[in-house]
């Protein structure tokens, strides 16, 4: 073999190297060119409508004369409804992992994960409809509601789409605490509850952060559920009977009609940088939990 | 200690084990309920008829045939881009980059992009794809706004599939005098490659479900004739099952269409991620 074809073989090694780094890219190309195009197309609203009205304002009337662009009444709704959600999906979703990894023999774990795993893959237009038909009809009838399209039903499925995320990767977090732990715990004498309540639960607590973080991402950012069963009304929620009309429901339902880039279109893009910004802070400190607090070994308690 | 207390934190044991089982339970009961209320009400309006035939009569007749089309379309289109390049991104980051500070940024631009609400991929979709780059409405826009959004879904099950492979396979073929390139494309990926596909049908499953990131870029209410170009709109089962359950003609008449379409879509995907976790726990297995 001469010298050339070694030279060549380098040549495309090198090449190799820089595609794939190149092609790596893409993703955190993507990430940007998301905020740069929510930014180039929210902004301009700003240049006609003052931003203290499109935090501050209580009234979203894209419409009318002259229209209102207030989308404080979007965020208290997308708040109350992630809240919400999150009080019922955190409980739910980390004892579940704590069944999954304390409790369940390795053949039973094998056929519950599965169910968790596939109520994440529901698509979400099947849930928010599953709410519509059988949820909502349910909770007019039992609590006698004028509608039971409201922010606890929402809050109620979105629940269900984020309990695998809080799950899966609470489970991690508590796959990941030492076995010596355990045995060092159970050999003082505590039963194996205490083990996991005293123990297991605050050695994981990071990674629990780091779930319920991701959760409540998962929460505030669903579209189809809150489109379909949070009601729609765009007023600040007084109940958890209330309707209301959170940010990517006002986007998905309003995106249709809004003159192209005329004020309200530029409004949707307002708050889809809105809505943007808080997924990233949520999971930016999502980021910065696990590494912050990183579990290693035995040196986490 | 007494052994009225030993007996006591024994109760209180067995009854919080008894709520951790329980929620477990909520879980698998909230999954078997929708399906099963989906498989009973839907299964009569499942006919062959509503499986091959377009829509009749303003939506409230006839099937969902232009909706598979154009759903399997979107979801194998956004595969094809999706896959390569989230291959080539976990190949970098696990091959080549290891714990550089330039991997640390594109991880968590990965994990960032895996956050993004999907209604903000439309709009995305909407602003670059759209309108920017001139697709229109359009299977293409559809397409490259679904891939943007199952890339982290490809890079996150490809790294897992590369974690996998021994390191005594790479150090062996190195020792034989291979390159590293030649041992990436001979030796890891092919060994790989069954994990990653999983991560594939993980991925066309998510697209295929995804209602809100193709209302703006891909999907549209009512489309007579068949797509013939990647710049033709689509229906999409999804977006069908959406404008029927809320903004139909006649809401209640079409309700079994609403049932039949739900029906049709869970099937896709729920049997699309099972036989993902099959295929994952036949290569744990081995």
């Amino acid at each position: 073999m001469g010298s050339s074809s070694s030279l060549s073989a380098l040549h495309r090694e090198k090449a190799a190297h820089w595609l794939l780094a190149g092609v790596a890219c893409t993703a955190l190309c993507v990430l940007c060119a998301i905020m740069i195009f929510l930014f180039a197309e929210g902004l301009p609203l700003f240049f006609e409508y003052s931003p203290v009205q499109f935090f501050g304002g209580k009234f979203w009337y894209p419409t009318s004369e002259p229209p209102e662009f207030g989308i404080l009444a979007l965020l208290a709704g997308s708040v109350s409804v992630m809240l919400l959600a999150t009080a019922i999906a955190a409980p739910l979703g980390v004892l579940t992992a704590a069944y999954l990894t304390e409790i369940a023999r390795p053949a039973v774990r094998r056929v519950v994960k599965p169910f968790v795993e596939l109520l994440a893959a529901l698509p979400s237009v099947v849930i928010g409809f599953f709410g519509m038909v059988v949820v909502a009809p349910w909770m007019q009838e039992t609590f006698g509601l004028n509608t039971g399209l409201n922010l606890l039903n929402a809050a109620l499925m979105l629940a269900f789409m984020s309990v695998p995320t809080i799950c899966s990767i609470a489970e991690d977090a508590l796959f990941a605490v030492p076995r010596s732990l355990r045995e060092a715990s159970l050999a003082l004498g505590a039963t194996r509850w205490e083990t996991t309540f005293r123990v297991v639960l605050p050695a994981a607590l990071s990674g629990i952060g780091t779930a319920l973080m991701l959760g409540m991402s998962r929460a505030i950012g669903e579209t189809m559920v809150v489109l379909m069963v949070a009601g729609g009304a765009a007023m600040l929620p007084g109940s958890i009977f209330d309707p209301v009309r959170p940010m990517p429901a006002s986007i998905a339902a309003e995106m249709a009609e809004a003159p192209f880039r005329g004020e309200h279109y530029h409004a949707l893009f307002a708050i889809g940088l809105v809505l943007f910004l808080f997924t990233l802070c949520f999971n930016l400190a999502a980021s910065f939990i696990a590494e912050r607090y990183k579990q290693t070994g035995s040196s986490a308690l | 200690m007494s052994i009225s207390t030993a007996r006591n934190r024994h109760r209180t044991e067995f009854l919080m084990f008894g709520v951790l089982r329980l929620s477990a339970l909520i879980n698998i009961a909230a999954l078997l309920g929708i399906c099963v209320f989906l498989v009973v009400q839907g299964a009569p309006a499942i006919t062959w008829e509503f499986l091959s035939q377009p829509p009749r009569r303003m939506m409230t007749a006839g099937g969902v045939w232009p909706c598979i089309v154009g759903t399997l379309l979107l979801s194998c289109g956004a595969l094809l881009v999706a896959f390569p390049t989230g291959v080539a991104t976990a190949v970098y980051l696990h091959e080549y980059a290891g714990r550089s500070p330039f991997a640390r940024v594109i991880r968590l631009g990965v994990a960032n992009l895996a956050g993004v609400p999907s209604v903000v991929f439309g709009l995305f979709g909407l602003a670059f794809f759209v309108t920017w780059c001139g697709f229109g409405v359009s299977i293409l826009s559809g397409i490259l706004t679904l891939a943007a959004l199952t890339l982290p879904v490809v890079i996150g099950t490809a790294e897992e599939a590369l974690r996998q492979v021994p390191d005594t396979y790479r150090e062996a073929s190195l020792a034989l005098g291979a390159t590293k390139w030649q041992t990436i494309g001979r030796v890891v990926l092919p060994s790989a490659l069954p994990g990653m596909l999983t991560g594939a049908i993980l991925g066309v499953a998510r697209a295929a479900g995804e209602t809100a990131a193709i209302m703006f870029t891909a999907a549209v209410f009512y489309t007579p004739k068949t797509p013939d170009s990647i710049f033709s709109a689509v229906m999409a089962l999804p977006y069908h099952m959406y404008v029927l359950a809320t903004a139909g003609t006649d809401i209640e008449k079409t309700r079994p269409l609403q049932y039949g379409t739900a029906l049709v879509l869970i099937v896709l995907v729920l049997g699309m991620n099972i036989g993902a976790i099959v295929l994952r726990d036949r290569l744990r297995v081995e």
